[in-house]
């Protein structure tokens, strides 16, 4: 079994997933400050648009952690880093990157159709998560790149948004709609009219013109989309990047991490951690305790509900061992604070990898 | 005040908070507590799943509807459940408006995706769209509405407003203006969020509140605070000094361990409750709502039990609110 130590010292790649509501993010950058810890160089990307990861990083608000990594300081001989995901600039740098001519890129970015694919198409930042990890894979800068992805209740969003987005711009529809040279949107065909016609009607012509000028303009862009989407689900498949469920020990959330990884094996990807954040402490024993006497019930009455509540967790953590024979299982306990500050992060990474584990390099 | 009082004040109720606090359990509690007090209620959810099934031990929701409790006892009304999805609601859409023949090719050819990225939050506004003909036909006395997680409420909210300046005249801004006079009206539609008595799912649900408000201009209702755990009278104690001499003078055979396990339980949970009674002051603090509260479920499979559990504490709640807090 490899342990969450043995994945920090020596993965490239570590991608977090799990359900909204588990502690993912502050999770994601208590690992990373872990690995960074170990001496390695660390950024950690986020896409919370709540920017979670930000406030454990003591981040203030006119501090917030742009799109570029910002170097964090900490107590320790590695490097950590950290960028707060912004979908539409990591989308503008890759239509930057592909379009033929700037005047090109302009005109796409300036389009309302465009607009709506980067900030709100659904995917769009599972997207641009993955894309802003490759990008700082191939960044010499860093030894390890932890992501935090976007609460999701389906672990295979972000895998297959790459490929569903890509597949969209080199929609199928566009080229029945513009003359294959591009440039001018010509309707080429009376079948496409009748649809074309509908569109309009339901959300107004000018939408559909949008539309129309965006894949005329597109066009000669797919391949290169295309070419790094597959070079991105090829990067998420190495062995050498690490998938870690983050979860708590609720039935509902640990049904969502059992399809997870169910899902997640589908695609030829092993989960080769589960962290389970907001564990109740046990209390060392099962048995339950019995008094008829006023002055011990309170007493005997709590203790027996944090019995109740520890063995019920138990019950519902043996369904991830099934699903999970191999991975290794970490319990994170109920923290007394919420995690606001490297300190935080730090204790935090204390449980995640409790000393002695340390690299002997 | 009284809790049909409550419930009548509109006719649609929004439940939204963030992932992992309760807010399915919740919609399902509000539910049962409208229904006790007479109301005939729907709810609705936007996916399938969820706890709701296994809360009124009823198979899982589907498109049409079904009844999760009869309202056995008297006075009391029942609770349906149905889900409306973003995808029916939008096939619902297009053959309303005649357009039957074209949806399958719409959907076949891509066009339907072309659509909704050309007109995003389209799907958030057909699924309002289809919650107000249920509110305008009275579908039900009340309708609550399991929104999506929090972040998302905001945006799942804000569609109509996004759509009216994107889409011009037509009948989506037809849809858009309707579904914008039900969430502007107090006495049609009101918001509820629900949050834990934690850090971040307090500063999430200000957050919303706050931006449900400015951007949006819903009335919002009480916060409903979830999983407050109870401090027994005669646990909060000095634990160390009186609670070795309660040991010795009550309990003065039992085993050093079991003793050590009595207080660190007893410990745990004072410092679990007053952790959450500094978060509770903090919401007070910043965002001026009514609260109501539910208990923390031992039992690791909620189920119609402890629904009842819920429905009580929040009719208990209820009739503790001051009319203008309501």
């Amino acid at each position: 079994m490899t342990s969450l130590a043995d994945l920090l010292n020596q993965r490239s790649v570590i991608v977090c997933v799990g359900a909204g509501g588990v502690g993912k993010t502050t999770t994601a950058a208590a690992l990373a400050l872990d690995a960074a810890q170990r001496g390695r160089r660390v950024c950690v990307v986020t896409i919370d648009p709540a920017r979670r990861l930000s406030d454990a990083m003591g981040f203030d608000g006119d501090r917030a952690i742009g799109n570029e990594p910002q170097r964090i300081e900490f107590d320790g001989k590695g490097e950590l880093w950290a960028v707060m995901l912004d979908t539409s600039i990591t989308f503008d740098a890759l239509i930057r990157t592909y379009a033929p001519t700037e005047e090109q890129a302009q005109t796409i970015l300036d389009n309302e159709f465009y607009n709506n694919i980067a900030h709100s198409m659904s995917g769009s930042h599972e997207y641009m998560a993955m894309e802003k990890l490759y990008e700082l894979h191939n960044d010499d800068r860093f030894d390890l790149v932890v992501v935090d992805t976007p609460p999701t209740s389906n672990a295979v969003d972000f895998l297959e948004a790459p490929d569903r987005i890509t597949q969209f711009l080199d929609h199928r529809l566009y080229k029945v709609l513009v003359t294959p040279s591009g440039g001018f949107a010509r309707v080429v065909n009376f079948a496409a009219q009748g649809v074309l016609r509908t569109v309009s009607r339901i959300v107004g012509a000018s939408v559909v013109d949008d539309a129309i000028d965006f894949f005329a303009n597109f066009d000669g862009m797919e391949e290169g989309f295309r070419g790094r989407a597959e070079a991105v689900h090829d990067l998420l498949i190495a062995d050498d990047t690490a998938f870690i469920l983050v979860t708590v020990p609720r039935n509902d959330a640990v049904d969502d991490a059992a399809a997870f990884v169910t899902t997640l094996a589908q695609a030829n990807i092993e989960v080769d951690a589960v962290i389970v954040n907001r564990v109740h402490p046990s209390f060392a024993t099962k048995r339950a305790l019995r008094t008829d006497d006023p002055a011990l019930t309170p007493f005997v009455d709590v203790l027996n509900q944090s019995v109740a509540v520890a063995t019920g967790q138990d019950q519902i953590l043996s369904t991830l061992s099934t699903v999970l024979p191999a991975g290794a299982i970490v319990k994170i306990p109920f923290l007394d604070t919420d995690v606001h500050d490297l300190t935080g992060l730090a204790a935090l990474a204390q449980w995640l990898t409790p000393s002695g584990d340390t690299p002997t390099d | 005040m009284d809790p049909a009082e409550f419930f009548a004040a509109s006719r649609v109720l929004i439940v939204a908070g963030k992932g992992g606090v309760g807010k399915s359990t919740m919609s399902a509690a509000l539910a049962r507590t409208a229904a006790r007090a007479g109301l005939s209620t729907l709810l609705i959810r936007l996916t399938p799943g969820g706890p709701i099934s296994r809360l009124f031990a009823q198979p899982d929701l589907t498109g049409s509807e079904q009844t999760l409790h009869p309202g056995a006892d008297e006075g009391e009304s029942d609770v349906r459940g149905r889900l409306v999805t973003p995808d029916e609601a939008l096939a619902e859409y297009l053959s309303d408006h005649g357009l039957s023949r074209i949806t399958r090719r719409l959907t076949s050819s891509g066009a339907i995706e072309v659509v909704t990225t050309a007109a995003p939050g389209i799907r958030d506004l057909l699924v309002l769209g289809r919650v107000k003909g249920l509110e305008m036909t009275r579908a039900a006395d009340l309708i609550i509405l399991d929104a999506p997680a929090a972040g998302h409420a905001v945006s799942f909210l804000q569609s109509p407003t996004g759509l009216r300046g994107a889409v011009g005249a037509g009948p989506i801004a037809t849809q858009a203006d309707e579904v914008l006079a039900m969430l502007a009206d107090p006495a049609r539609c009101r918001v509820m969020l629900v949050t834990l008595a934690e850090e971040t799912p307090v500063n999430e649900v200000v957050e919303t509140a706050f931006a449900l408000e400015d951007e949006i201009g819903v009335a919002l209702g009480p916060v409903i605070i979830n999983a407050l755990v109870d401090v027994p009278e005669g646990l909060d104690t000095d634990l160390d000094a009186a609670f070795d001499t309660l040991i010795a003078t009550h309990a003065p055979k039992i085993s050093a361990a079991d003793t050590a396990q009595l207080r660190d339980a007893a410990t745990f949970r004072l410092r679990w409750a007053a952790r959450q009674r500094e978060q509770v002051a903090r919401l007070s603090e910043l965002l001026p709502l009514a609260h109501l509260t539910t208990p923390y479920l031992f039992s690791t499979e909620p189920g119609p039990q402890d629904l009842e559990t819920l429905a009580d504490s929040l009719s208990i709640g209820i009739a503790e609110l001051h009319e203008d807090h309501a």
